[in-house]
């Protein structure tokens, strides 16, 4: 632990600096090397950035779901700063796909938004954590923001397959899904290759964020511990 | 004190106050009417469209309703503290938490009966008509409502927007129970055949146990001081 944080600065830099060259290839992989798709042309470049993104926000809200569960046992702070750190990059990230699904929607499917099962349960999930922070706004006492936010994380992220799974019921889905196991009808080799550089972009991306995120919360607690260590001196 | 005696006692109590004052149920009856009353002149419908959409309309009523009492079933113990001396008395927390699940049900369940009730008489739309399936719908549909609802109101009812942060917190989350009792009950009203209505009934028990589960786990951690 002590080694990490003693080279933090250059491991940041480093991420930084490994980042900015996945996302630089992965924008040319994507415009110049995969071909364009026969059906909906240009507007599909935005799927090579749109997937990663929900695959990693889901990611970073299940990280909010294992700390707060992790909270709510062990009792230390420092899992809240973790879990508050995940649901605000999901959050952020869960934003970011709406938005990149809603300019895809619109030329391909003709309108910005239907009540897919996929584009409803990611809202739902949207508008749960942004409840989420809603509700860590109001507390002043740092251990109750920390419960109650740990119980709305958890039964927040419980609630995504069953919001998929009545949303399912509900409509017929036309969101697309790609088989990638498949290599003849599925996706072209170079297709691939771009989606998996902007997967690697987006992780490195994410790792980098969150971890300075993290980090971030651990040094506020312990300013306002010191802080308040000193008043009491 | 055993588990189940008291959460018997703790339901008594509740049952007790809300007996005295009939709060609770008289508003929550009226609210639902006067939300039905609101929609009768929004939609202006012809018989056949009410029927088409009753559950709906009934549901979104009751879901109104369910989140005034939410936050009326901690609120009272705020009053002198007493929530404290709950949490001092010698019996198990979750006992306290099942005690107001209780409670809250049997006041929703009495206010969705009478709200249906006048619901027939006003609209001439007999939603009843497969009464032990709709009885059904209400019962589990209510219950997942309110298991995840009285827990967000142990913890609104600590923050400064109480009022407004028990709704704001409970309704994206209770999402798969609107979607799958207004389905299931719209297919029963509409006369679809029980094969391809189970599916939205496993939904709801699905969600009332995996909440009441979760809530339970939780509840504990979520009191204790």
């Amino acid at each position: 632990m002590r080694f990490i944080e003693k080279y933090l600065s250059t491991i940041t830099l480093v991420m930084t600096a490994i980042a900015i060259i996945l996302v630089t290839a992965s924008i040319y992989l994507i415009f110049m090397v995969a071909p364009l798709e026969k059906v909906m042309g240009f507007p599909q470049k935005i799927f090579y950035y749109h997937v990663p993104i929900a695959i990693t926000c889901y990611l970073s809200l299940f990280i909010c779901f294992v700390a707060s569960c992790m909270f709510l046992w062990k009792g230390n702070l420092k899992w809240d700063g973790v879990a508050a750190s995940g649901a605000e990059i999901g959050v952020i990230l869960a934003t970011l796909m709406l938005i990149s699904g809603m300019l895809w929607g619109k030329p391909v499917w003709g309108t910005y938004w239907t009540w897919d099962p996929r584009l409803t349960t990611s809202f739902i999930l949207w508008l749960i954590f942004l409840s989420y922070f809603i509700l860590r706004s109001q507390p002043n006492n740092e251990v109750l923001r920390a419960k109650y936010s740990a119980v709305i994380g958890i039964i927040g992220f419980v609630d995504v397959p069953l919001v998929h799974w009545s949303v399912k019921l509900w409509s017929r889905g036309i969101h697309p899904v790609i088989d990638i196991d498949r290599d003849s009808t599925g996706i072209h080799p170079e297709m691939l290759t771009a989606l998996k550089v902007s997967f690697a972009a987006i992780l490195v991306i994410f790792i980098l964020i969150f971890s300075i995120r993290v980090r971030y919360s651990f040094l506020k607690s312990e300013l306002q511990n010191g802080i308040e260590h000193s008043q009491v001196e | 004190m055993g588990f189940w005696s008291s959460v018997f006692t703790i339901v008594k109590k509740d049952l007790v106050l809300e007996l005295q004052g009939k709060e609770i149920v008289t508003t929550n009856c009226f609210f639902a009417l006067l939300v039905l009353v609101v929609f009768n002149f929004a939609f202006d419908m012809s018989a056949l469209e009410i029927k088409k959409s009753a559950a709906g309309l009934l549901w979104i009523a009751f879901f109104f309703a369910g989140s005034l009492t939410m936050n009326q079933s901690f609120l009272h113990e705020k009053e002198n503290d007493c929530l404290s001396a709950l949490m001092l008395a010698p019996l198990d927390r979750s006992s306290i938490y099942v005690g107001k699940m209780i409670v809250n049900l049997i006041l929703m369940m009495l206010a969705e009966l009478m709200i249906i009730t006048i619901f027939i008489f006003l609209f001439n739309v007999n939603v009843m008509e497969r009464f032990f399936w709709q009885l059904a719908s209400l019962l589990f549909g209510t219950t997942g409502f309110i298991i995840v609802g009285t827990l967000i109101a142990a913890i609104s009812v600590n923050l400064r927007a109480k009022e407004i942060l028990g709704p704001l917190l409970m309704f994206p989350v209770v999402v798969p129970v609107v979607i799958a009792a207004v389905s299931f009950s719209d297919g029963l009203i509409n006369g679809e055949s029980m094969e391809g209505l189970y599916a939205w009934l496993k939904i709801l028990i699905a969600f009332d146990i995996i909440y009441l589960v979760v809530s339970l786990l939780v509840f504990e951690k979520l009191v204790e001081e």
